[in-house]
């Protein structure tokens, strides 16, 4: 029994989950192992609608953890086929020692993660600690700012990915609640567009082709493992970056829609940049241009692709500004913020030195506001004219009680 | 439906081609790679295989060399079970799709793991590739011990036995609990096949894994392995052990179809004394000084109940 296709409207209003589901359906995954979690339980349930409407053809797994899903995920894609799933949080927790497996085997698995907090306290709403949890996992790591970009993101990753080249795995974040779950217009592709820019999967190394057994999982010691790590390094290094510049420029001639590693937004002659991750990038983009008509030279630099991390488009964006505050949605744990870290890496040693501050901010789905960022725009102005960082280097934005800041 | 390999006998089966190499790093004496050649050999088809972590992973497949003629995955020391249920969706898939590069073949679909891996940690993932009835076998090479880290307790070490975790000392007599009943466990999942198999008894196992291979569905299979390293014996003797194993009934061969017909398939003419399994094997040592020989005499009794209770579940048919 063929699949039915589906008639979408030129515009649907999607919330990110459903665009998700959406991007899976039309790439036409031929394995999806998973297991649901708020909030990335709609991506799962969608798919398995779309399964029982006949909009699919290829195997839904339902399985009974989220360990067993990216292990199901592993044991399909080795055996040779398109494969994806989603979790959030906790699930993802679960699911790390697994994810490091499959970019280890070279799997070009698809991973749709709607960010969440990490529990104690337990809490569903968004945050990014999970995303920073398999930061360094050896996946290729996308950024999606809005429902938008959550199903454009996936026809690029599977591109991406599935490249012979390449064959490491991806993971599509978004942010929980702010994007899974807020209806937007969406731009759609047609059916057809869709699966033939992602195009036919072409298996190497696959377990089902009985000519030609191929051993996968093998152990490594002292003798080859670093080779191995290396390699996989490597290729993260030298050849996804330019892979995914071109699979963007060959999305924006199907689309329109043009994607980079860097996202800028008022940053050719900018003093001031807020640098941020996830739907904090549209509300920033707004204050700036806000600030702008206050006179303050305000712009935005958001991550569109946090691994392998736009070392070289990073210190492009920011090697003329004169102050940056960086923003952390993740408990640092005792340090710099993740991305205060990064980005410090990457302008040390060049002859840019843009003051830098760093935030934390929105942990468990606590609502970065523009008046926030408008106190944060002001006082990086403060910082410019001081011509020094004039509050600590970490900063809590939003939290109660007394001022929280470190370092 | 593929065709049941035909073996006349032991001769024959002993040479059938390999697809699992002699040239491996497991101990001499080893049970395991005698039950995973009885298996593989039992069929002519294409295998797609997988391990957990464990004695046979580390010691088959240790880059840039592997043992196995046949495609095989190790993801982890939990999921060998549903890294093959993976590899079976994508085998439905790509069937349904008209993707598959040799249609016309029938691929059996096999997952091994110890019982470390298989009754403690990997036992969410089998009892969900079981629930799930995946078209698959999964395969305990059951040793008792979590063998391949030095002999830790696994919930399959049986009472009385020394292991690194669970000592025998001056005030104890080594592990405390009894073996977890894993075949009643899994039989309880109601799925079409459930077998115990002992690589001595190989006309048994090779018709019980044959008929394991005929099932649409999960086929869940306990072998006994005994281990040289771990149950402290000479490696010469690991088939001795394993016909101790059998003719005491402390490991009783069985099969359960659908959770409800039980069959025992092997009756000893003469049932060999507990006492003899445990005196031939060094983890049991301990247990035979004065102090602890009412455990000796627990276990005797334990074995006869667990055998009188096979032997009403077989009449009962429920």
């Amino acid at each position: 029994m063929a699949f039915d296709k589906m008639e979408l409207r030129d515009v649907e209003v999607w919330d990110g989950n459903h665009a998700a589901a959406q991007a899976l359906r039309q790439a036409q995954v031929d394995v999806v192992a998973a297991y649901p979690i708020t909030p990335s339980t709609p991506i799962v349930e969608g798919y398995a609608q779309f399964k029982a409407d006949n909009y699919v053809e290829g195997e839904f797994v339902m399985v009974e953890s989220e360990h067993a899903a990216m292990s199901g995920c592993i044991g399909a894609a080795a055996a040779g086929g398109r494969v994806a799933t989603a979790t959030s949080s906790q699930g993802l927790a679960l699911m790390v020692e697994t994810l490091y497996q499959a970019s280890g085997m070279r799997l070009p698995i698809i991973l749709n993660i709607v960010n969440r907090a990490l529990a104690a306290p337990l809490n569903v709403n968004g945050d990014h600690s999970d995303m920073y949890l398999c930061r360094d996992s050896g996946w290729i790591q996308f950024d999606a700012f809005s429902p938008q970009g959550a199903y454009d993101l996936n026809f690029i990753a599977f591109k991406v990915s599935e490249d012979h080249g390449i064959r490491l795995p991806s993971i599509i974040n978004q942010d929980g609640f702010m994007t899974s779950h807020t209806a937007q217009g969406v731009t759609t592709i047609t059916d057809d567009d869709a699966y033939n820019f992602v195009g036919k999967f072409k298996p190497m190394n696959d377990m089902l082709d009985f000519e030609h057994p191929v051993t996968h999982g093998v152990q490594t010691e002292e003798d080859w493992h670093f080779e191995h790590k290396a390699r996989q390094h490597s290729d993260l290094m030298l050849k996804v970056s330019p892979k995914i510049d071109e699979v963007f420029a060959n999305f924006e001639k199907l689309t329109g829609r043009k994607y980079s590693q860097v996202e800028c937004y008022d940053m050719e002659d900018a003093d001031l940049c807020v640098f941020c991750l996830g739907t904090s990038v549209e509300t920033a983009r707004e204050v700036a241009t806000e600030m702008r008509a206050k006179g303050l030279k305000a712009g935005v630099v958001g991550l569109r692709v946090i691994r392998p991390f736009p070392f070289a488009q990073i210190i492009e964006a920011l090697k003329d500004v004169k102050a940056v505050a960086i923003l952390d949605r993740a408990s640092p744990g005792g340090a710099p913020g993740a991305m205060y870290n990064e980005i410090a890496g990457a302008l040390y040693n060049t002859e840019y030195s843009p003051l830098l501050s760093g935030y934390i901010y929105g942990l468990g789905g606590r609502d970065l506001t523009k008046a926030n960022l408008v106190d944060l725009y002001n006082e990086l102005q403060t910082n410019v004219d001081a011509g020094k960082v004039t509050t600590q280097l970490q900063q809590f934005i939003g939290v109660r009680g007394p001022k929280l800041s470190f370092l | 439906m593929s065709e049941i390999k035909k073996i006349k006998n032991l001769k024959e089966f002993s040479t059938s081609a390999d697809r699992f190499e002699g040239a491996n790093l497991l101990c001499p004496g080893c049970a395991h790679s005698i039950i995973v050649r009885e298996i593989l050999n039992a069929t002519n088809d294409d295998l797609v295989l997988s391990a957990s972590t464990g004695c046979l992973e580390v010691c088959t497949a240790v880059y840039p060399y592997t043992s196995w003629d046949a495609s095989w995955i190790h993801i982890g020391f939990e999921n060998s079970s549903t890294a093959i249920a993976g590899a079976e969706s994508m085998y439905n898939a790509l069937k349904t799709k008209g993707r598959l590069k040799q249609p016309d073949r029938n691929p059996k679909f096999i997952a091994f793991g110890g019982d470390g891996a298989s009754y403690d940690i990997g036992f969410q993932w089998i009892s969900g590739c079981m629930e799930r009835n995946h078209n698959m076998m999964y395969v305990v090479l059951d040793n008792e011990v979590y063998a391949n880290t030095g002999g830790q307790r696994s919930s399959s070490t049986p009472i009385g036995s020394s292991a690194t975790t669970s000592p025998s000392g001056s005030i104890s007599y080594g592990e405390k609990m009894n073996k977890k009943d894993m075949m009643g466990i899994m039989a309880a999942h109601n799925i079409p096949y459930t077998a115990q198999v002992a690589p001595n008894k190989w006309k048994d196992m090779v018709k019980k894994i044959q008929k394991g291979f005929a099932t649409e569905g999960s086929v869940f299979i306990n072998a006994v392995s005994p281990c040289t390293t771990e149950w402290k014996f000479d490696p010469k003797d690991t088939m001795m052990l394993t016909d101790l194993s059998t003719d005491s009934l402390v490991f009783p061969l069985y099969e359960v179809i659908d959770g409800k017909e039980w069959n025992i398939t092997y009756r000893p003419k003469n049932v060999v004394p507990v006492e003899e399994y445990l005196a031939a094997q060094g983890r049991f040592k301990h247990l035979f000084k004065d102090e602890y020989k009412y455990l000796i005499k627990e276990w005797q009794e334990r074995v006869d109940e667990n055998w009188a209770y096979l032997q009403r579940r077989e009449e009962a048919r429920v």
